[in-house]
């Protein structure tokens, strides 16, 4: 394949990533943070945008790891312990980055970043990303459209919430119940995307 | 020890259900429960890591130093996915294939950090072996409902075999159960009758 069409074919794959594949809504991973976390816009743009951060950029080591340390010494078994530390180490990382170079990032960020570590859809895009085959500029795509398309379903989520505080909702049904007929609803909507994607 | 037991089970099984109750561990599993025979391959994995995690921290509780006992609580239950996935992919490809890469994200699922966290890090690894074991089955019960419920109506099968009635012409499949909305809608209705059964009950208590 040459370097034109993979561009292209990472471009399809970040837009079916975001709407038709939404990691959130399609595949059900990140829930527990989502439900969590999704009582007020600002929190939810900000953990957002740390997910669409250190997915797009653990979906990539995980690939560099994968291909040119697990695949060449045969332990592909062993993904699952090394993607992990590579998540827990690049958060790590971040996280410190962030607080000596950028307070004001860290402040509205930082509270985020170790929740991350254990957020499925960060393990799940990569462990996809294996299971697919995808070459190293589609995982671009990928990983990008993952996080974007969480970013998309939490705040959206986060909107809806916000508005409902006054309503009068079941007591049985408040909190993680009427979130999740909510999410429901919005996969609904997100599935009327299939179809821009021809060939997907 | 016998009325420790009960107690355990008690409250995996329903008064501290991790569904019901603490809305745990969702993710990884939600995605498999359009067929029951995925559910019950998922879930026996998860009671599987739970249980066993759970007991194995609870022997290194005074061997882990505290700062680094999430690190090595994630690889201990890395440890029992890693079997689990390397057993399926031996002994039963297809299954694995079908699961994808939900098996390897049961070390992710919250339920088997929390019940380490919660249960294993404080008690003897017997209780804590049996404390995971309840909660894991208590999880399970309640999945395999949302399950039935998907397959049944979504396809007219339960475990790939017809239902009389449900398959036949008289009903109108509910193709949306099968799909990925379905399990929002299905959970979302269960924990509102889960909820309100309870809320019932602690107002009849005096």
């Amino acid at each position: 394949m040459n370097f034109g069409s993979e561009i292209s074919e990472a471009f399809i794959v970040c837009i079916a990533a975001i709407f038709t594949q939404n990691i959130l809504l399609a595949y059900f991973l990140g829930l527990c943070p989502f439900l969590g976390v999704s009582r007020e816009i600002r929190a939810a743009f900000g953990l957002g945008l740390a997910v669409i951060f250190v997915m797009t950029a653990t979906t990539l080591l995980n690939w560099l790891a994968y291909h040119y340390v697990l695949v060449p010494l045969q332990l592909e078994f062993f993904r699952f312990i090394l993607f992990i530390i590579i998540i827990a180490a690049f958060v790590q990382l971040t996280e410190m980055v962030i607080e000596r170079y950028s307070p004001l990032l860290y402040q509205s960020l930082g509270v985020f970043l170790p929740l991350i570590t254990v957020n499925c859809a960060i393990l799940g895009a990569s462990l996809f990303m294996v299971i697919r085959d995808y070459s190293f500029i589609v995982t671009i795509g990928y990983g990008l459209g993952s996080g974007i398309g969480w970013f998309l379903a939490i705040i959206a989520m986060a909107g809806i919430r916000q508005r409902l505080t006054n309503d009068r909702i079941p007591r049985g049904l408040q909190g993680p119940g009427i979130a999740l007929i909510i999410a429901g609803l919005m996969a609904l909507a997100f599935t009327g995307f299939t179809g821009v994607l021809q060939g997907q | 020890m016998k009325a420790e037991t009960k107690k355990i089970a008690l409250d995996g099984l329903w008064r501290n259900n991790p569904i019901g109750i603490q809305v745990l561990g969702i993710c990884s599993t939600l995605a498999v429960t359009n067929l029951v025979a995925n559910t019950l391959v998922m879930c026996a994995a998860l009671i599987f890591t739970v249980s066993f995690s759970s007991a194995t921290v609870s022997i290194l509780r005074q061997l882990t130093p505290r700062n680094i006992r999430m690190m090595v609580e994630t690889l201990i239950m890395a440890f029992y996915v890693i079997i689990v996935d390397v057993l399926l992919k031996a002994y039963w490809p297809e299954m694995s294939r079908s699961l994808g890469p939900y098996v390897g994200l049961i070390i992710t699922n919250c339920i088997v950090m929390g019940r380490c966290e919660a249960y294993g890090i404080a008690n003897p690894p017997g209780r804590a072996f049996l404390d995971g074991l309840f909660q894991a089955l208590g999880y399970t019960c309640i999945l395999l409902l949302i399950a039935a419920f998907r397959e049944i109506l979504g396809m007219g099968t339960f475990l790939g075999w017809p239902v009389p009635f449900f398959s036949g012409p008289h009903w109108d499949k509910w193709i949306i159960l099968v799909m990925p909305p379905g399990a929002f809608f299905v959970l979302g209705i269960l924990l509102w009758i889960f909820r309100t059964i309870q809320f019932r009950k602690e107002k009849t208590r005096p």
